[in-house]
């Protein structure tokens, strides 16, 4: 990679390793849409530096699955159709399956909680909170 | 049963009136990167050989061309279903190619909730007539008349023996029909539909919940550079002076000026972020703004032309002969659309042509925006719609791909460029803010006897139509455009019968802040000033609320809307009705929300909505879009106003812009009503009009505080408890 250490990991992974799940929202850690998970924690990538990241293990939307195989919350955001244009659902996918790590059944209380800093403008909380819901009921 | 209506097709642009087959095997729709010099695979538009709606390939694959585009909102989806069915092809054989300059239609812009009705009529209709084509097509073949025919599934087959079939993609092979659309196309039976009115699975949301989806964010090109823009610090400020050697350190980076529009270019995108924090440039001078708080004020002052759009009866003699006439203003702010990713294009501008990725929500206006700002002829530009992030009204979409066109022009270089999060939250065009004042009185059945609206608006577009003096950059460069007309009149009639009224709109050219469409235009404002008022006027009689609205709806479709909703009325929750645009969907709400009376905080609780939107495409998809008005106008009505000091906007991120967040999500339960044989109406806007009047509503039942200004924020609701 060329990017310098105080690069964001955002910009290195979409940028330098085509890793485009990770979405830009606001650069300020205030919306999550750019959440990934380092080393099993999620972190807004837009304000991490490289240099944060040293030799940790990342892992993007891109990790937990793909369009023909989803992983088992992208699989439950698909069945509940939870998106419109989906441009913050990574950082809520990344953030709901971290959250499923530490409570693998969570009250609608600490799903909304988890996902409180996770911003949506098309207004698909609704759905989100079912599909995490149903991911937790789904065996991993 | 919708009908090709040809004055409203000529009108939308459409252009072409001819369904044709290209010989041989269908246009390359594969995409290539090389972009501006990319010949058009289907030859110039408007010849009348070209097809102009649809392909079908040799495997039988359906290619819709449709000018309208997929906001996020499932358009893409529900268009395959309607294709599907009237064209007799299995879903997946359905895709609905983006849209382009260079291959699809021009349906001018993806807005108004019209992209099921208008925007897909012609596409239905160009179905129709190529299904009987292909019927046609098969007699021949078959040796068998027409009348023995029957289609399914991509095939025409003989009606009493089935084993005897010919695909469409065979059928076509080598065949060109040339047919035009007639004024009655053969539609088929919404009662023969298979595919619409099924909750089909979104098409788009495999790739968006695993992060392959293909944005224009995503948009790489060979040799692609990095931009970012410098937006002035004051309105109207003119730049003086730019400091290079505030870019020492920084490699590689140019610097782009044109007048007042100030940007960098680099190699990366985070040195272009570093290099625009870094650069220095002196401004003078810009427009001095009111005070947040005349803001009201400073509307009602703003010249307009005064216009009367419906006067029935007496209104002024049944306003001073009543007893207690009621007088009330309600106010709507500023608000910003707020897209979760600020808008982004990438232009590649060289040799004389140009191609532009972008989210716009209409291709061929911005192509005339970015042609006269860059000096080139329309023919030489394109512009490929990318999905960008959510869509709901005119965002930064159409300014960030002009901006990046004249970045590409600029270094001779392909060009990525995306908004900050304060570029897109600060310089979105806004909604506007709006002013009703409206009187009333109750004859003595406590019914109304009369009722005057008078609402001052500035116009709710600002939408590029083809002119560089609609986008930012041409704005920023000294170019202007002159406006037009259009949204502040939405929903100011109602729909009640009130035997003496008068609206009257005072329309205005410009707003306070750079104004354009944002969900509903002028209908979420006027709609929360009409069902304020009822609300008012029903209290005034001692009416419930409910029987209030029934007892001044004769429309059937109205009443049946507002019924649905009954169960779950009860005293102490918050009523609206709208029936958006007093011709498209006709939507009821139900609030019911929690007010701490120490804080001022009010909570939503649960909304029930009921909704009539005629026949419906996807139920699923229609659910979709009715919760997501539902939070978003919840959002809206309880947080959302732009903020602005003497010079500036200062709401520009998520701190000083808030929304609402999970925590304070309320329930949503929709109530459907489906009417199958009624045609299509649109559901992207209707449902956002009612929420802050049912909020509201609400809240004046909860508590006896009547909030007339949006939003509702806690210091707003403890001054109304005080009042």
């Amino acid at each position: 990679m060329h990017a310098t250490p105080d690069t964001p990991l955002l910009y290195a992974l979409r940028d330098e390793l085509a890793l485009t799940g990770p979405k830009f929202g606001c650069g300020l850690a205030q919306c999550g849409a750019c959440t990934v998970l380092l080393d099993g924690s999620p972190i807004r990538s837009c304000v991490t530096p490289l240099a944060a990241v040293g030799s940790g293990r990342v892992t993007t939307v891109e990790g937990f699955g793909d369009a023909d195989h989803p992983g088992r919350v992208q699989a439950a955001f698909i069945a509940e159709q939870a998106a419109q244009c989906g441009y913050c659902i990574p950082g809520m996918v990344v953030a709901a399956s971290a959250l499923l790590d530490q409570h693998p059944h969570p009250s609608d209380a600490q799903i909304r909680t988890a996902l409180d800093g996770n911003l949506c403008r098309c207004g698909t909380h609704l759905r989100i909170l079912r599909a995490v819901k149903r991911a937790a009921e789904t065996p991993a | 049963m919708t009908t090709l209506d040809r004055a409203t097709f000529l009108r939308r642009g459409a252009g072409l009136l001819v369904v044709g087959f290209a010989t041989g095997s269908v246009p390359a729709f594969a995409q290539t990167s090389s972009g501006a010099r990319e010949a058009n695979p289907l030859g110039t538009r408007g010849k009348p050989d070209v097809d102009a709606w649809l392909t079908v390939d040799r495997d039988g694959a359906v290619t819709v061309l449709f000018g309208k585009v997929e906001l996020g909102t499932g358009v893409d989806t529900a268009m395959a279903q309607l294709v599907a069915d009237e064209l007799s092809v299995a879903f997946e054989a359905v895709h609905v190619a983006a849209a382009d300059t260079a291959l699809t239609p021009d349906q001018g812009y993806t807005a108004g909730s019209q992209t099921l009705t208008s925007g897909a009529t012609p596409v239905r209709a160009a179905c129709a007539v190529a299904r009987e084509a292909l019927v046609d097509l098969a007699a021949t073949r078959l040796g068998v008349p027409r009348e023995r025919l029957a289609v399914h599934d991509g095939s025409v087959f003989v009606a009493a023996d089935p084993s005897r079939r010919i695909g469409y993609g065979a059928l076509l092979d080598g065949h060109r029909f040339g047919r035009t659309i007639p004024p009655h196309p053969p539609l088929r039976s919404p009662s023969s539909y298979r595919i619409v009115g099924t909750p089909v699975p979104r098409v788009d949301l495999p790739g968006k919940v695993t992060g392959s989806y293909r944005y224009v964010h995503n948009v790489r090109l060979p040799g692609m550079r990095h931009g970012r823009v410098v937006l002035p610090p004051r309105l109207g400020a003119t730049l003086e002076h730019v400091d290079q050697t505030s870019l020492r350190g920084l490699a590689g980076v140019q610097v782009v000026q044109r007048k007042n529009f100030l940007a960098v270019v680099a190699r990366d995108e985070w040195t272009a972020i570093r290099a625009a924090q870094a650069l220095r440039a002196q401004w003078s001078g810009g427009k001095t703004l009111p005070a947040q708080a005349d803001l009201a004020a400073a509307v009602v002052a703003t010249p307009g032309k005064e216009r009367v759009l419906i006067d029935t009866g007496d209104a002024d003699g049944a306003l001073q002969s009543a007893a207690h006439a009621l007088h009330a203003r309600y106010t709507w702010p500023f608000q910003s659309h707020v897209s979760i990713g600020p808008s982004c294009a990438v232009a590649d501008v060289r040799d004389g042509a140009a191609t532009i990725w972008s989210g716009t929500q209409g291709v061929f206006p911005l192509r005339g925006a970015i042609a006269q700002l860059l000096g080139l002829p329309a023919t030489k530009v394109r512009v490929r719609y990318v999905e960008a992030s959510g869509c709901y009204g005119h965002n930064g979409a159409d300014d960030v791909a002009a901006s990046a066109a004249l970045l590409s022009q600029a270094v001779g270089a392909p060009v990525r460029l995306q908004y900050m999060r304060a570029d897109e939250t600060g310089w979105d065009p806004k909604g506007p803010a709006m002013v009703v004042d409206l009187r009333g009185a109750l004859n003595a059945s406590g019914t109304i006897a009369a009722w005057d609206y008078r609402v001052w608006t500035p116009t709710h577009s600002g939408r590029p139509d083809g002119l560089a003096g609609n986008v930012l950059p041409g704005q920023l460069m000294g170019e202007s455009a002159p406006p037009t007309y259009i949204g502040g009149d939405r929903n100011a009639p109602n729909d009640y019968a009130i035997p003496a009224q008068r609206v009257t709109i005072v329309d205005q050219p410009t707003a306070l802040l750079r104004q354009s469409a944002l969900r509903g235009l002028g209908g979420p404002g006027n709609t929360f000033a009409n069902e304020s008022f009822i609300d008012e006027l029903a209290h005034q009689a001692g009416a419930d609320p409910f029987a209030f609205r029934l007892a001044h709806l004769t429309d059937p479709r109205a009443r049946a809307v507002v019924e649905a909703l009954r169960a779950d009325w009860k005293p102490g929750r918050g009523f609206a009705f709208c029936h958006y645009e007093n011709t498209q969907a006709l939507v009821a709400a139900i609030a019911d929300v929690d007010v701490d009376r120490a804080s001022g905080a009010v909570r939503v609780r649960h909304l029930w909505i009921a909704h009539d939107c005629g026949l419906v495409v996807n139920p699923d998809g229609l659910r979709n879009q009715i919760e997501g008005n539902a939070v978003q106008g919840t959002s809206r009505a309880l947080k959302e106003a732009v903020r602005f000091d003497r010079h500036a906007v200062t709401s520009v991120d998520w701190e000083s812009y808030p929304i609402l967040r999970f925590s304070e999500v309320p329930a949503v339960t929709v109530r459907v009503v489906d009417r199958p044989n009624e045609k299509i109406l649109g559901a992207g806007e209707a449902t956002t009009t009612v929420i802050a009047p049912a909020v509201a509503n609400a809240i004046f039942a909860r508590t006896g505080a009547r909030l007339r200004s949006v939003p509702f924020t806690p210091e707003a609701v403890k001054a109304a408890l005080r009042a």
